[in-house]
């Protein structure tokens, strides 16, 4: 479901031209569980942005799903991320002013889902991923675990088809991280496609697949 | 994103922000108020002139000797010639006319007014007695000069010389000597105070033949015409007009003009300050305005992350720039609502320490306040929604 073909992402850093992107091809297929490590500055970011619409490459050609997404106005690739795009962040990126129910309605209210059903769905989140008794807390009185777990209830409230996190875990202790995993794990079982960009060669080694990067390259692609 | 959560969202986030939306909404207040109560006090100033004015009477047209314009001038004017009088005679002819309901000649003069022992230099009118219903005047004691008295001896006091003159009250039907002849008080006026500048307490009516003859002239000062309507006030101008450029052998020596005319000279010019005040205030509504853009702008900064996420999560521009602009307008409304308020609180004070005053804002001055802040709160939100739609996704979500 996603293709890549000859993806170049170009970044400028003072006079010096660094090809975050150089050329990549990656075929993913719906339902995979993927983790793509490697050190700092591998681009491994770069790509899972580029995956998620949120960047876009200066070379090379982007399908997923069957169409392609590479030409899109910014308009369209809003639609796509908002339909088919789950993220999931290292620092969660939850809105302070709004509580729990409210960071996961958003997508909803971005949709323009009627209030009524929104209801009913952000219920449903909050019941399945154990937040019933902190739908009224607001983030700073909230654990970093049940923040992620927000996260995750926001990202796929809009059942999409691919979920995309970036170490995921990395702000979280241990047991925690192996927790909210096992949550997104859970997920992948139920059919979405799972992405996880991580440093951590622990939880790399879970994916089903496993994309190594370096210097903008993929050197291993391992299932 | 509906409207509706569009508008919830961003009450939300001004609401969160206490402090920051408080100061902003109290500019704009404070703004709209200073153009509200400006108003107020202009057209409170223009209230009370076109009221006072109204005082003197109503449908007023006056006869003034000369022409008031030079233009083309009166062809005597090359031979050393005065106007033609404006003569008793002219008057008699003007009150026959059909247009004219009333009309009262007026000369005006000082004389010496004496009695027992007391004396006093005091301004009198010669007129007749329709003066009296023309000029909206009303007797305290006896009666005003009768019709068709202009040769009887009588006068008229204003109240502050009948309390002068006759401290016991008894005015009434007392000899008095003015200059060089005796009249008899027929009555008093009522107290009126000062209308135009023009204190009617401390004047003597007398019959018109007898001031001319006090003040040694056949010229009146002027006619006071009361026409029949409102809407008979042009008609009998020119029919005033007319007549006296017939019984002036086909020249222009009079001036007409009429009370509606001096009004809307009034009117005119206090409207115009009524709007400078109002301009004047509304620079504060601007500097108001360059507060919420930077406000805006600091929240674009402070919320980047924010602006990030929403895009991440599938937010269009378009959502982007509406939730910021939704954010601006909240923020101007409060400021516009608070302000009128504030604003009409200030006028009612201002009644309160001077009632003769009307200081009500006009409802076109509350408005436009109102729409003023609206508008300059949209406009500067323009800039600062604009940048925050126009992020990239990739740098705002690190808050770059």
């Amino acid at each position: 479901m996603i293709r890549l073909s000859a993806i170049t992402r170009l970044f400028r850093m003072g006079d010096q031209e660094v090809r975050a992107l150089n050329g990549i091809d990656l075929d993913i297929a719906s339902g995979e569980y993927v983790s793509i490590m490697g050190p700092s500055g591998s681009g491994k970011s770069t790509l899972l942005n580029v995956i998620g619409l949120l960047d876009r490459p200066d070379s090379g050609r982007y399908e997923l799903d069957g169409t392609d997404v590479t030409d899109l106005s910014e308009t369209e690739r809003a639609r796509v991320r908002r339909e088919k795009i789950g993220f999931v962040f290292q620092s969660f990126h939850l809105v302070p002013r709004l509580t729990a129910a409210e960071n996961i309605e958003l997508p909803l209210m971005l949709e323009g889902v009627d209030p009524a059903e929104r209801k009913a769905r952000v219920d449903a989140a909050l019941d399945a991923f154990d937040l019933g008794d902190r739908a009224r807390h607001r983030p700073p009185e909230l654990s970093g675990g049940q923040r992620q777990r927000v996260a995750i209830a926001r990202a796929t409230i809009l059942r999409p088809t691919a979920l995309l996190a970036d170490e995921p875990t990395g702000n979280l202790d241990h047991r925690i991280g192996a927790e909210v995993m096992a949550l997104l794990e859970g997920l992948h079982h139920a059919g979405t496609t799972l992405i996880v960009v991580t440093h951590d060669r622990e939880l790399g080694a879970r994916a089903h697949r496993h994309i190594a990067m370096r210097d903008g390259e993929i050197v291993a692609d391992e299932k | 994103m509906t409207l509706r959560d569009t508008l919830a969202l961003s009450f939300r986030t001004v609401a969160s922000y206490r402090t920051r939306s408080l100061l902003i909404v109290l500019a704009m207040a404070l703004g709209v108020a200073a153009v509200v109560v400006l108003t107020a006090l202009g057209d409170g100033a223009r209230r009370y002139v076109v009221g006072q004015f109204s005082s003197l009477g109503s449908n007023l047209i006056f006869v003034l000797p000369g022409r008031a314009e030079t233009s083309g001038g009166f062809p005597g004017a090359a031979l050393g010639q005065t106007p033609r009088d404006l003569t008793l005679e002219d008057a008699r002819f003007i009150g026959r006319l059909p247009q004219v309901r009333r009309m009262a000649p007026l000369n005006v003069g000082e004389a010496e007014l004496t009695y027992g022992g007391r004396l006093r230099e005091v301004t009198v009118l010669g007129s007749t007695a329709e003066l009296l219903p023309i000029r909206n005047m009303r007797l305290s004691q006896g009666s005003f000069l009768a019709s068709g008295s202009e040769r009887s001896a009588q006068i008229v006091l204003g109240s502050t010389l009948a309390r002068e003159f006759f401290p016991d009250g008894e005015a009434v039907g007392r000899r008095v000597r003015l200059g060089d002849n005796r009249f008899r008080v027929s009555g008093v006026l009522a107290p009126q105070g000062e209308a135009m500048g023009f204190n009617s307490d401390e004047i003597a009516i007398i019959p018109v033949d007898y001031a001319q003859e006090m003040f040694n002239t056949n010229s009146l000062f002027r006619i006071l015409i009361e026409a029949r309507s409102r809407s008979g006030i042009e008609p009998a101008k020119a029919a005033i007009s007319h007549l006296l450029k017939q019984r002036h052998e086909g020249e222009e020596d009079v001036t007409v003009i009429t009370q509606d005319a001096i009004l809307a000279t009034f009117d005119r010019i206090l409207r115009a300050l009524t709007l400078g005040v109002a301009g004047i205030a509304a620079i504060s509504l601007a500097v108001a305005g360059i507060l919420v853009m930077n406000v805006m702008l600091v929240a674009v900064a402070q919320r980047t992350a924010e602006i990030g996420l929403l895009k991440a999560l599938g937010a269009p521009a378009a959502d982007i720039r509406r939730l910021f602009f939704a954010e601006a307008l909240w923020l101007s409304l409060a400021g516009g609502a608070i302000g009128y308020v504030l604003g009409n609180a200030g006028a009612w004070a201002i009644r309160l320490a001077y009632p003769q005053l009307p200081a009500w804002p006009p409802a076109w001055a509350s408005a436009a306040g109102i729409a003023t802040a609206v508008a300059t709160g949209i406009i500067a939100s323009l800039l600062p929604a604009a940048r925050a739609a126009r992020l990239d996704p990739v740098l705002a979500l690190s808050g770059k």
